[in-house]
């Protein structure tokens, strides 16, 4: 649906270089990249509001490199947000309909059906300027989307918000993506490409370092930065329940494997992560503080500059960082049966 | 800065001062002032006429030319180009010369013998002695407040805005007149009110263009020369008490603009 084709675009001090990755129709791709990566900019070339140097952006078929902003059918809600303060809820909803002279009774309808959805349809006649961080997200959302974008461009959508509002925007994002709009998300946030993509690509200092499928790029990082800045390769899907004595939480991860938590979840689905430091290994069951123990088989063993990466399935594959010393010490090879500990409070839900 | 230090006393005293150098003339002049004369002012033909012709060329020459200073001051707001430091300080000009100067380099340009003038005079306009004359006079002099004042409101625009509006399907010139000139407002409105205000009250540069017809600050000039200050202060208080009510009128106006915006 969208392929970008060695992409270059540079200014004093900073260039974009050679970027190329796709995103097919229905794809919900992040771009992960530190502060000043220029994932921004990344997004600002395909919207069009800046000119790349050389390179293609092809479309649907179509090279739109050269094509206007105002005609590349590409929405994008900034991380400003920037709504117009002058206007209502409405007229900001309505702003890209009355660019294409749409009929007002249509505009009308379509804003009232878009209003709903979004649940902003009591804030219509409210500016900008009176309503909660939630709210602006939601209008500025629905103002990209009334014009059935080709694609939708986030940049930073869920930087400026509480826990409880990116819950919130992230189950948006999500169900807005299920209802078949492809989405380009620029995030520094590991977490928010485990809980949302299914694509991710990975950018530093103007360069693509490594783009894939998000299990892919996770678990098989291609350089050590990229390793550094996803961080963390235990994550899982999982169910959460309460324990009886309230203070400590289940998270079943596909309905067999029970995990503790002392973290309270704050829904019944979601995300746990485990540091792969957090994790201990030994050859016998042993009689510790960590209630998470399960015996599994190792399935391979990463040697890696400056410390091994063990697997271990124990129904998932989890990954545990050592010592070479520990290594030898234990003598772990490759489907030799260990058992994995980590503590309630290792557990953490994103 | 807590109020009973004694620096603050220092600078209110210093403000205090300040004030009442521009208000003790102003209030002396009224005080000086009879009803009686206040009234044979209002009452007298060339008075009226005078004040009348001051706020129609100042305001006429305030809109005509905002027709292009304000897409000009979204330019410099907005835009980077070769030797800008200069065409601002090309703009800020008729700020720093003597008004009498650009008087006379105005009639240079536009008396009957210059090509502007002929162009004119062949349209039936002759600058010199003319309103439009005046109109030019005004707003050759108080044109910067408007620019730099509509700059500014351009500038102050997160330009996100306006990358916003054009990534929702807007034309350059929708996206101008409908976020940028909307949000610039105020300070466009306060330029507006400055140029109008500065152009009213400029004497140098009119009295080279037109001493006929007479300006309120030309008659005032007039009647303090021919017959001395007992019948120029009439004139004066009258010019002075309507071009407060227009600016006070103008101002609120303004205000008014901002609580509906916000």
């Amino acid at each position: 649906m969208l392929i970008i084709d060695k992409l270059n675009k540079s200014w004093p001090g900073f260039a974009l270089q050679d970027i190329s990755f796709d995103v097919n129709s229905g794809d919900y791709f992040v771009l992960l990249g530190k502060s000043g990566s220029g994932k921004t900019a990344l997004l600002e070339i395909i919207a069009g509001i800046t000119q790349a140097d050389s390179g293609r952006i092809i479309l649907n078929g179509h090279n739109i490199a050269n094509q206007k902003i105002q005609n590349r059918n590409i929405g994008m809600v900034f991380q400003e947000l920037a709504l117009f303060p002058h206007m209502s809820v409405k007229d900001n909803l309505a702003y890209s309909l009355k660019n294409k002279n749409i009929p007002s009774a249509e505009i009308h309808d379509r804003v009232m059906e878009i209003a709903r959805k979004f649940k902003i349809f009591h804030l219509l006649k409210r500016k900008p300027a009176k309503l909660s961080g939630g709210e602006l997200q939601r209008t500025a959302l629905a103002r990209t989307l009334i014009r059935v974008p080709d694609i939708l461009l986030l940049d930073e959508p869920l930087s400026s918000l509480d826990i409880e509002l990116k819950r919130e925007v992230r189950a948006l994002l999500k169900l807005i993506n299920k209802e078949g709009t492809t989405i380009i998300h620029v995030t520094h946030h590991y977490e928010e490409a485990i809980i949302l993509a299914n694509k991710i690509a990975v950018l530093n200092n103007g360069k693509l370092i490594q783009s894939g499928n998000t299990k892919d790029v996770f678990h098989h990082p291609a350089s050590k930065f990229v390793a550094n800045f996803t961080g963390v390769k235990n994550y899982f899907r999982s169910k959460f329940s309460q324990k009886e004595d309230k203070q400590i939480y289940i998270a079943t991860i596909n309905n067999e494997i029970e995990i503790y938590t002392t973290q309270k979840p704050l829904a019944n689905e979601g995300f746990i992560i485990i540091r792969c430091e957090d994790i201990t290994i030994s050859l016998i069951q042993t009689n510790s503080s960590a209630v998470n123990q399960f015996e599994g088989s190792i399935t391979e063993i990463s040697h890696l500059p400056h410390y091994y990466e063990v697997t271990v399935d124990i129904g998932v594959q989890l990954t545990i960082s050592l010592s070479e010393k520990s290594v030898l010490k234990l003598q772990l090879t490759l489907n030799k049966k260990v058992w994995v500990s980590f503590k309630a409070t290792a557990v953490r839900i994103i | 800065m807590k109020p009973k230090q004694p620096l603050f006393w220092i600078f209110t005293l210093l403000g205090g001062l300040i004030l009442l150098f521009i208000i003790g003339p102003l209030i002396g002049m009224f005080a000086s002032t009879s009803p009686a004369e206040l009234f044979e002012a209002s009452t007298d033909k060339e008075v009226q006429l005078s004040i009348w012709l001051t706020l129609f060329t100042s305001m006429g020459g305030t809109l005509v030319f905002s027709l292009a200073a304000i897409p000009f001051a979204y330019l410099l707001a907005r835009k980077k180009f070769a030797f800008k430091w200069l065409v601002s300080g090309i703009i800020d000009l008729p700020i720093v010369i003597p008004h009498t100067a650009a008087g006379i380099a105005l009639l240079g340009v536009i008396s009957r013998g210059t090509f502007a003038g002929r162009m004119a005079s062949s349209i039936g306009i002759d600058f010199v002695g003319h309103p439009a004359g005046i109109a030019l006079a005004m707003a050759f002099v108080s044109i910067p407040f408007l620019i730099n004042a509509a700059r500014d409101g351009f500038h102050n625009i997160p330009e996100k805005l306006e990358k916003a509006a054009l990534n929702l399907g807007a034309s350059p010139t929708r996206v101008f007149f409908t976020i940028s000139l909307p949000l610039a407002w105020r300070n466009i409105l306060s330029g507006l009110i400055l140029m109008f205000a500065r152009g009213m009250s400029e004497f140098g540069a009119v009295v080279i263009i037109a001493y006929y017809p007479m300006t309120a600050p030309v008659l005032i000039y007039e009647r303090f020369g021919s017959y001395g200050l007992n019948y120029a202060q009439p004139v004066a208080v009258l010019f002075i008490t309507v071009s407060l009510l227009f600016f006070i009128f103008l101002r609120s106006f303004s205000k008014n603009a901002d609580h509906a915006d916000n």
